[in-house]
């Protein structure tokens, strides 16, 4: 089953499955945010946005909307 | 005579771009804007051997040729236009050993734009610790270019930069990516309409707005036709392009980057754990702030009393040694006081930028915005507004500039808005000499009264800037999409070079900016002050020796009486007093008055004036915090800077809109009228009512 990136918890990581969704800015995949890249809830801020991530070691925040149309594949947390 | 080279430095942000700016320019910076923008361009000259000069500009920092904001919009305009006079011969682009490889995409753009271009790698210094190594023979020549490994804290490796810069002629040009491969079909049309184009350059005037001269637009137009495909086709091109870069990346790092992450100790992970924590983030953040608001209040007051002093004993020691005349008044009693109304400052001003430019350099601002923006999107705004708005307490125009990076039309347009509500450096000087003389002296916990005053009015200024924001995301009706993306760099300890190049270089653009105002209207004040029209004006002295004769006045009193009813009756008296009674509800005469019209000019006028209009006619060498202590209300009696009239006066000047540079970059950055004139309107007329009420239940 798909997860979009909203979901992940902190400290869960994940792969970058799918990022074709228009609402995602252009910006973003060029910080790093590509299919196949690991990311990382590092932290949230209070209500669980905006998310803190680390995309394959560049450190960047989003909001949970935007993380809402990032579609992952969860790597089991050991 | 060998020609000058034109360095442009290109980097992402939080690379260090400014430090090797400064390495490679020391002094010699001239900070401007851009012709018919605002965004600041920095230029430099660094002397290489030889006697070859290389003239270097810093271009604003951004993440890829692909611009979301005004800012990048500068860099992709002058790397399209060949005929800019800065046009670059060679191009350096900074890039962080840490994120080298993410910042190596806007280095594939540059280099695909056929412009020699060299690399540099900078915080060399954390290699060791990071546990990274690097090939550097093997990246030069899978990259096609020079590389200078650097560090701009240990001032290592600006030589081998300044070497490369020097034999630019030897770098080589050879694209990162054939541009064809990204959709062959739709790229070989393009190149076969312009075979005489750089396709890469083509694809950007397609997919960017980018504003060209004159010059260059007849040859781009026929490009318009190629904008044929709908724009989710056209960003799908992109980030195909993007994926590509990213793949020459990785095959370029692959062999000659390697990471040992066993011995990545993270102090980042540590520090984050606290700094953006749910609870003790805010703590911290909190007592941040009032750490800064002690210091501009405590620490700077031993610096400003002395330059207090210092300005009284030059008026009245310049009025001894010079020949006694109008000349010598308008030094002594016009501009010698008006510009002490402005050096005054300096200290604070100077604490002010250090704060910013710590909070900023070290990281931590971008831990503000992420803590801030759930909180400040349920006023309209983006926490990217927490940056304009603390800025907002040093000066309104870098602040407003400050929302460029803000997605979101909607609410930088708020953000713009009510950034003016922030308690700017300009407001300082008015609430300290008006707090000095109506709030007591005395601690609360430690924190003085007055500082406390003083925090309360920057609480004030936040508040009002929230909650008005708050009003203007129910009005108005924009839609605009919003994103938001920030980057979290990593935590350094700020430069001391940059901390204290920034700092005298906006203390330097405050003081002469606003100097330039101030003194061309304490002069205009001083021949306002000193003539008049009429007999009551030119006949003062027997008008007032007749008043008195009876009473026995000594000589001293007598000359204090004639001067006071000359600046009456001159100019700026009779215009005092017109405007007098819709200034009395508010607890102001009319010399206060006066005070705060020029101050529509500029709010820091305000002590100026005070006192040059005290100034004039007194022959004493009291500073101008005494003479307005010594001021008595005409009407009511007492002092006329007492509790009541200082609080109206100290909220009237937190909310009005009283900055003519303020209004012209709203216009700007807005690009209508109606902006800035609401400003004005409403933030004024709001001021007056709220220093009306509170005058009115102080009293």
């Amino acid at each position: 089953m798909k997860h979009t990136l909203a979901q992940l918890k902190r400290g869960e990581h994940a792969v970058i499955a799918d990022v074709s969704s228009i609402h995602i800015p252009l910006k973003l995949l060029e910080m790093g945010c590509l299919p196949g890249n690991s990311v990382e809830l590092v932290q949230v801020a209070p209500f669980q946005d905006p998310m803190y991530l680390n995309v394959n070691g560049t450190h960047l925040a989003i909001r949970k909307e935007t993380a809402a149309h990032i579609l992952i594949e969860k790597i089991s947390n050991e | 005579m060998s020609k000058q080279i034109n360095v442009a430095l290109i980097g992402n942000p939080n690379t260090g771009k400014t430090s090797v700016f400064n390495a490679l320019t020391g002094l010699n910076q001239k900070v401007g804007n851009y012709p018919g923008i605002t965004v600041e361009k920095k230029q430099g000259i660094c002397k290489l051997p030889r006697g070859v000069k290389a003239h270097i500009i810093d271009l604003p920092g951004t993440y890829s040729l692909n611009a979301s904001s005004l800012d990048e919009n500068v860099v992709i305009e002058l790397l399209l236009n060949k005929n800019d006079k800065d046009f670059p011969d060679i191009a350096v682009v900074v890039t962080d050993v840490e994120n080298l490889k993410r910042n190596l995409l806007l280095f594939t753009q540059i280099k695909d734009l056929e412009i020699p271009t060299v690399l540099v790698i900078n915080m060399a210094d954390r290699m060791g610790y990071k546990g990274i190594s690097l090939d550097i023979d093997y990246l030069e020549e899978k990259l096609h270019t020079k590389i200078a490994l650097i560090s701009t804290r240990k001032n290592e490796g600006i030589d081998k930069l300044k070497d490369l810069i020097t034999n630019f002629k030897d770098v080589s040009v050879s694209p990162c990516l054939d541009t064809t491969t990204i959709d062959p079909i739709y790229f070989g049309n393009l190149k076969k309409a312009f075979p005489n184009q750089l396709l890469y350059k083509l694809w950007l005037v397609i997919t960017q707005d980018v504003n060209f001269g004159k010059t260059n637009r007849k040859e781009f137009d026929a490009v318009a036709d190629f904008k044929t495909k709908s724009k989710g086709d056209l960003k799908r091109l992109q980030q195909k392009e993007t994926i590509k870069r990213y793949q020459f990346i990785n095959n370029a790092l692959a062999k000659g980057q390697s990471i040992d992450l066993s011995r990545a100790k993270d102090l980042r992970i540590k520090l984050d754990r606290i700094l953006t924590h749910k609870v003790w983030g805010y703590l911290i953040f909190g007592i941040i702030l009032l750490t800064i608001f002690q210091a501009i209040y405590d620490w700077s007051s031993v610096p400003m009393d002395f330059i207090d002093g210092l300005f009284a004993n030059l008026s009245e020691w310049t009025k001894n040694i010079m020949p006694e005349g109008a000349f010598t008044d308008l030094i002594a009693e016009g501009i010698i006081p008006g510009l002490g109304g402005i050096v005054i400052f300096i200290p604070q001003i100077a604490f002010l930028f250090l704060f910013i430019a710590v909070l900023e350099e070290s990281g931590y601002m971008s831990r503000v915005v992420f803590l801030m923006d759930r909180i400040m999107r349920r006023f309209g705004l983006s926490g990217k507004s927490v940056v304009p708005l603390i800025s907002g307490t040093a000066c309104a125009i870098p602040a407003i500039m400050a929302t460029r990076n803000i997605e979101s039309w909607k609410e930088r347009l708020i953000t713009i808005l009510v950034t003016p509500f922030t308690t700017c450096s300009a407001r300082l000087p008015v609430y300290l000499i008006i707090i000095a003389l109506v709030i007591p002296e005395g601690r609360f916990f430690g924190l003085s009264y007055q500082a406390l005053t003083l925090m309360l009015l920057y609480l004030i200024g936040f508040g009002t800037a929230i909650v008005s924001a708050y009003i203007l995301n129910k009005i108005l009706k924009i839609r605009s999409k919003t994103f938001f993306v920030i980057e979290m760099p990593n935590y350094k300890l700020p430069l001391l070079k940059n901390v204290v190049l920034t700092v005298i270089e906006k203390t330097k653009s405050f003081v002469f900016g606003a100097g330039k105002i101030i003194l061309a209207i304490s002069i205009i004040l001083w021949f306002l002050a000193s003539y008049g029209p009429g007999e009551q004006f030119n006949n003062a002295e027997t008008i007032v020796k007749t008043q008195y004769a009876s009473q026995n006045l000594n000589e001293e009193d007598l000359q204090q009486k004639i001067a006071s009813h000359k600046l009456e009756h001159s100019f700026i008296g009779i215009a005092g007093h017109a405007i007098e009674p819709a200034i009395r509800p508010l607890g102001y005469d009319w010399k206060i008055g006066i005070a705060i019209v020029s101050s529509f000019a500029a709010r820091e006028v305000f002590v100026g004036t005070l006192a040059t209009i005290y100034s004039v006619g007194n022959d004493d060498e009291a500073t101008i915090k005494n003479r307005m202590a010594a001021e008595v209300n005409p009407i009511l009696g007492g002092p006329l800077f007492n509790f009541a009239s200082g609080i109206s006066l100290l909220l009237f000047y937190a909310f009005a809109m009283q900055c003519m540079s303020t209004l012209a970059i709203v216009k700007k950055e807005t690009n209508s009228w109606k902006w800035p004139t609401l400003q004005l309107v409403i933030m004024s007329a709001f001021a007056y009512i709220v220093a009306l009420i509170a005058f009115q239940l102080l009293k």
